[in-house]
């Protein structure tokens, strides 16, 4: 079947999808976005997490049909552009670069997108910077087998943190 | 394999009643892994997420209606005073990504006995609406659950909507995991209290070939509160609680955890929620007076 959506702002199609296809495989395999990682296939570790029509969801476990029509963001979507026209990295993803909470980076751009979605819905409806404990749980279905996530937090932390500065 | 996108109800149930083997997918949490892992390959699959009308809820007379699809993350930020045992059971579920997939109407189609929304529908008398092309039919949710991922819906039906009664008392649920997020419960349990009719409804998760009500628990307990003052039952009566909880449950021995290890949890839990529940009720009496 074809399957069209948009991604990033773009209407993109795909042709001869199975039935059975994931999100996350018509996102790497056929439309050439690999920053959408494919790891346990199951929901256990968030490196596929992506915005579905404004919610981050785990790519792997959405048919691709079930997005039809529908909205995708991927961290592919997530640099910002600078004064002459360039790809700059954004607030997030310059804050995880700075904090060392990048190690293999196979785990980074799930954590981003959940990131992006943690800062949203707080500094970003006013509530503030989260405590600790919210970044955590925000973060609780996205693993990462290098960091020991300290590093993480504080990177969500710190992106938190200016992206307030930048909002007052 | 095929994949079906009926745009309305009428539709899906027509679909369901001429291939009976294709699978509905909501959330998809359950089915893609299956897919992923090529563990069943079913003729087709019926995409239910454009259906507007189970992914909505509304208040009707003397009960929630809870439409199937609604996803955890809204039960979690709207629905904690309809329905406070299944809001918390939802808080539990795996991850935030997950619940913003994941439905009840999900849990009930998978029917594992490990799904955390079991506990808290049994414990509250919540009642399961089926739909076919023949009609519409209602379960019980305690004459739901009949065997190892078997329920009372039928191959043709769709499971369209939870029905839960608005809460005479308070509710509580607790889950036994290695963390607090992304685990599948070792052990769970659900408590309500009814003030109205004086009545205590449990549900005991992953722990019995079915999710589990523990009725002698239940009437012991019932019999034994002081539901005037809410005063503190006695600890021989919190302790037989919790002996007829784990009593009434079936485990097995499995890599999340032994029976006899179940078993002890469950008492646990059921001492505590009562412990909570009791608390509750005792403020609610306060309030009211």
């Amino acid at each position: 079947m074809r399957v069209t959506f948009e991604v990033n702002g773009r209407e993109v199609s795909a042709d001869n999808v199975w039935a059975g296809e994931s999100l996350l495989y018509v996102l790497r395999e056929r439309l050439g976005l690999p920053g959408s990682k494919n790891a346990c296939e199951q929901g256990e570790c968030g490196s596929c997490t992506v915005y579905l029509d404004g919610v981050t969801v785990c790519s792997c476990m959405v048919a691709a049909g079930q997005a039809q029509g529908r909205a995708v963001r991927t961290v592919e979507g997530m640099a910002e552009q600078g004064a002459s026209g360039e790809a700059r990295l954004s607030v997030i993803q310059e804050a995880f670069v700075e904090a060392g909470a990048v190690q293999c980076g196979f785990c980074t751009p799930g954590l981003l997108v959940q990131t992006e979605d943690l800062i949203a819905r707080t500094v970003g409806r006013g509530r503030g910077v989260p405590e600790d404990a919210a970044i955590r749980e925000h973060l609780s279905g996205n693993l990462c087998r290098c960091t020991g996530y300290e590093k993480i937090v504080e990177a969500v932390r710190t992106a938190a943190e200016r992206t307030e500065e930048g909002a007052r | 394999m095929q994949f079906l996108s009926p745009a309305t109800l009428a539709e899906a149930l027509a679909a369901k009643g001429e291939q009976p083997d294709a699978v509905p997918i909501m959330g998809g949490t359950d089915v893609m892994v299956e897919l992923n892992f090529d563990k069943h390959r079913p003729p087709a699959l019926i995409d239910l997420t454009r259906i507007a009308e189970l992914r909505e809820w509304r208040v009707e007379p003397g009960h929630l209606r809870l439409g199937a699809g609604v996803p955890y993350t809204e039960i979690i930020d709207r629905l904690r005073g309809r329905a406070p045992g299944l809001a918390m059971a939802a808080r539990a579920v795996a991850s935030p990504q997950i619940r913003n997939r994941g439905s009840v109407g999900g849990n009930l189609g998978g029917g594992s006995p490990a799904g955390d929304a079991h506990p808290p529908l049994l414990a509250a008398d919540a009642t399961i609406e089926l739909a076919s092309a023949r009609g519409v039919r209602r379960v019980a949710a305690r004459e739901f659950y009949l065997g190892p991922r078997r329920t009372a819906r039928q191959d043709d039906e769709l499971i369209t909507a939870v029905l839960l009664p608005e809460p005479a008392g308070p509710q509580q649920f607790c889950k036994i995991g290695t963390r607090n997020a992304m685990v599948i419960a070792v052990a769970s349990f659900a408590l309500a209290l009814n003030g109205r009719t004086r009545e205590v409804g449990t549900g005991i998760g992953s722990a019995g070939p079915t999710p589990l009500r523990a009725r002698a628990a239940e009437e012991f307990i019932a019999a034994e509160l002081d539901w005037d003052e809410a005063t503190a039952p006695a600890p021989t009566a919190v302790r037989r609680f919790g002996e007829l909880v784990a009593a009434t449950a079936r485990p097995i021995d499995d890599v999340r955890g032994s029976a006899e290890y179940r078993k002890h949890a469950l008492s646990v839990m059921a001492r505590r929620t009562l412990a909570w529940a009791v608390t509750d009720y005792r403020k609610e009496i306060a309030t009211c007076a």
